[in-house]
């Protein structure tokens, strides 16, 4: 039979093609456009190469940024990941206490970025606020807004705040998926409360831990609404992250070519990083 | 190795029980002996399953006493019981190599290295899971899992009791002779205690010296295979144990007559009967013979189970089972007769003695 080329079909992926476009390819082809020209206003658009990245590359302002990134996220994953699978090795597993426990730890989830950042704007705040004034009274030294320590202490503990919840909740739910005959075969090999999390909670974590890693690496390494709000980047430039620095560089100078060449390497920072993750998690796991 | 003691021991898992019917495990008194191999028979639901895990530690009684050789485990946790339990699902710590999951029960008890090596290479060889020792568990088929769970049940040879809970139920049917072969082995070359349950009559029959007939949250029976079959003590036995079950037919007892219908059975004894129960006559489909003497039956279904034949026929307007050699006839006017040894007398389902 003579085969009919009918490319009719096309027509059916056109709504998702033009939904796509709108949504990432042309925002992001907008982007890559302003990162390799110069524009001086009037629509006058001036090829610029590579100019705009190699300057970002070798400003001090974006490694120092970057470096404050990548701190800022090994301190957040180093306290939220163990402290969210101890929380969630103790919630209780049946009872009136499971709901009780869950909606409480959903709260800090629900609430929007910038609220989070003015909670926590107002209750540092050393005139009004009441851990800056009870620290305050108590003789110590605490202020976020001169001293950088104290901004990063606040911007750590507000994250840890809100978001390891949601590192409890993927374990839990790991967690309540081990059948119970798991526990009582090892009350029956005589495993130790340790062995127990060793050999059996943890294994079955594992894939939930590494959801909940991923997530929290690219979120912290993301951040922006709350230091904005609570600190601005400051005092001097002690919390500026990347994220805060491109804004400050695309929307205070208006240097877009600049911002956007920033913005690639950030994406392409994050995805690396993550994929390099991941890899490295998904074949331990395969060797076991 | 233990004999163990069951006093009075009743569960509910509910905090307050108020009736009879809010207990899982209705009362149980029983001695099991030291190297017995008991299997808890039962339908889903009986609380064989209680029992084993009250006897394990995993639940404590809301009532009673459990005693190994004497003395007063009731309050004992798992270890300190030294029980070994085998589970109905496999269960295995996927992140170990096949050889570790056998050894870590001995390891978690310091064992002398040495010891664990010759003890697991030992239980290997017997699973057959040889050239898998080195591996990770997690790529193992159902029934390999469940050999590991098997060996890790098997790998300790100190222990009080061996408690399997349905543990071949994932097997293949071909393993499960192998497997049930090598437990029954082992339980000759160790003379541990093992108590086995399950719902496959066949299994407990073959596995166990006595079995142990569970119904609705207490023992019904305890006997040998043999005690079970010609001398159900309850209406429940009788269904529960054979294929087909036994046929019990609601009879009016008179002296040494039992009235069903229009018919009289002649009974070999005189059956003790407080008056107002209900009576019933159990009789096996074994001991029923089709003829051209005896009672009239309508026959409805003749079912060729290869060696013999199941007959299911109406007597007295009641259903009946009758099991005939493949090439026994059957007459054009079939009539029944009961074997007058094989007669059971039941009195509000509990069988009844004679009167003395």
């Amino acid at each position: 039979m003579e085969k009919t080329w009918n490319n009719k079909a096309w027509f059916m992926v056109l709504p998702v093609l033009v939904l796509v476009a709108f949504s990432a390819v042309i925002p992001l082809m907008t982007v890559v456009n302003y990162s390799v020209q110069d524009t001086f206003g009037n629509n006058e658009f001036f090829w610029a190469g590579t100019d705009w990245f190699l300057d970002v590359l070798e400003s001090d302002r974006f490694w120092d940024a970057l470096t404050r990134n990548l701190i800022f996220s090994a301190i957040i994953l180093a306290i939220e990941i163990p402290l969210g699978i101890v929380i969630a090795l103790n919630m209780p597993k049946k009872g009136i206490g499971v709901p009780i426990c869950l909606v409480l730890m959903a709260l800090p989830l629900l609430i929007p970025w910038n609220v989070v950042g003015t909670i926590w704007q107002v209750f540092g705040r050393v005139d009004i606020g009441l851990l800056g004034r009870t620290l305050a009274s108590l003789g110590v030294n605490y202020n976020y807004v001169q001293n950088p320590l104290d901004a990063w202490v606040t911007l750590i503990i507000m994250d840890v705040w809100h978001w390891t919840s949601l590192v409890v909740l993927l374990c839990y739910a790991g967690l309540v998926s081990i059948p119970d005959a798991y526990y009582q075969a090892a009350k029956i090999d005589g495993a130790s409360r340790w062995s127990v999390f060793r050999y059996i909670q943890l294994p079955k974590m594992k894939r939930v831990l590494l959801i909940a890693f991923l997530l929290r690496f690219m979120d912290s390494f993301m951040i922006y609404t709350e230091p904005f709000v609570v600190t601005g980047g400051g005092p001097g430039n002690s919390t500026t992250f990347l994220s805060i620095d491109l804004v400050k560089m695309a929307i205070g100078q208006f240097d877009l070519g600049p911002a956007a060449a920033l913005s690639i390497i950030y994406f392409l920072i994050i995805l690396l990083l993550s994929w390099i993750f991941y890899t490295v998690m998904t074949t331990s796991d395969a060797q076991g | 190795m233990a004999r163990i003691n069951l006093e009075h021991i009743r569960h509910a898992y509910g905090a307050k029980p108020k009736s009879e019917a809010d207990y899982a495990l209705r009362e149980v008194h029983h001695e099991w002996n030291d190297g017995g191999a008991y299997a808890l028979l039962g339908p889903s639901g009986c609380g064989k399953t209680t029992l084993l895990n009250i006897i394990s530690g995993l639940i404590n009684p809301s009532e009673g006493r459990i005693l190994f050789d004497g003395r007063d485990v009731t309050h004992f946790s798992t270890q300190e019981r030294n029980i070994a339990q085998v589970f109905q699902f496999p269960v295995i710590y996927d992140t170990m190599t096949v050889y570790d999951n056998l050894a870590f029960p001995l390891r978690n008890r310091h064992v002398p290295e040495a010891e664990v090596d010759r003890r697991v290479k030992e239980i290997i060889e017997m699973t057959g899971l040889g050239g898998w020792a080195k591996k990770t568990a997690r790529g193992l088929t159902a029934d390999q899992k469940q050999k590991i769970s098997l060996g890790r049940g098997l790998v300790r040879s100190d222990v009080s009791a061996i408690l399997f809970d349905e543990p071949l139920t994932v097997i293949d049917p071909e393993m499960k002779w192998v497997l049930r072969s090598q437990i029954k082995r082992l339980h000759k070359q160790f003379g541990f205690t093992m108590v086995y349950v399950t719902h496959d009559q066949t299994e407990a029959l073959t596995f166990a010296d006595k079995v142990v007939v569970m119904y609705d949250g207490q023992i019904v029976q305890i006997g040998t295979p043999a005690e079970l079959f010609e001398r159900p003590r309850h209406t429940f036995v009788g269904y529960f144990i054979g294929s087909p079950g036994m046929n019990v037919l609601p009879v009016k007892i008179a002296g040494n007559t039992a009235a069903i219908g229009n018919e009289n059975i002649a009974l070999n004894f005189l059956p003790k009967i407080k008056s107002g129960a209900k009576t019933e006559l159990g009789i096996r489909p074994e001991f029923v013979s089709l003829g051209r003497e005896g009672m009239p039956v309508a026959i409805t279904k003749v079912e060729d189970i290869g060696r013999r034949k199941i007959v299911r026929a109406r007597f007295a307007d009641l259903p009946i089972s009758i099991v005939l050699d493949e090439d026994d006839e059957i007459p054009a006017e079939p009539r029944v007769a009961f074997d007058a040894k094989a007669i059971n007398i039941y009195a509000d389902s509990w069988r009844v003695g004679e009167e003395a």
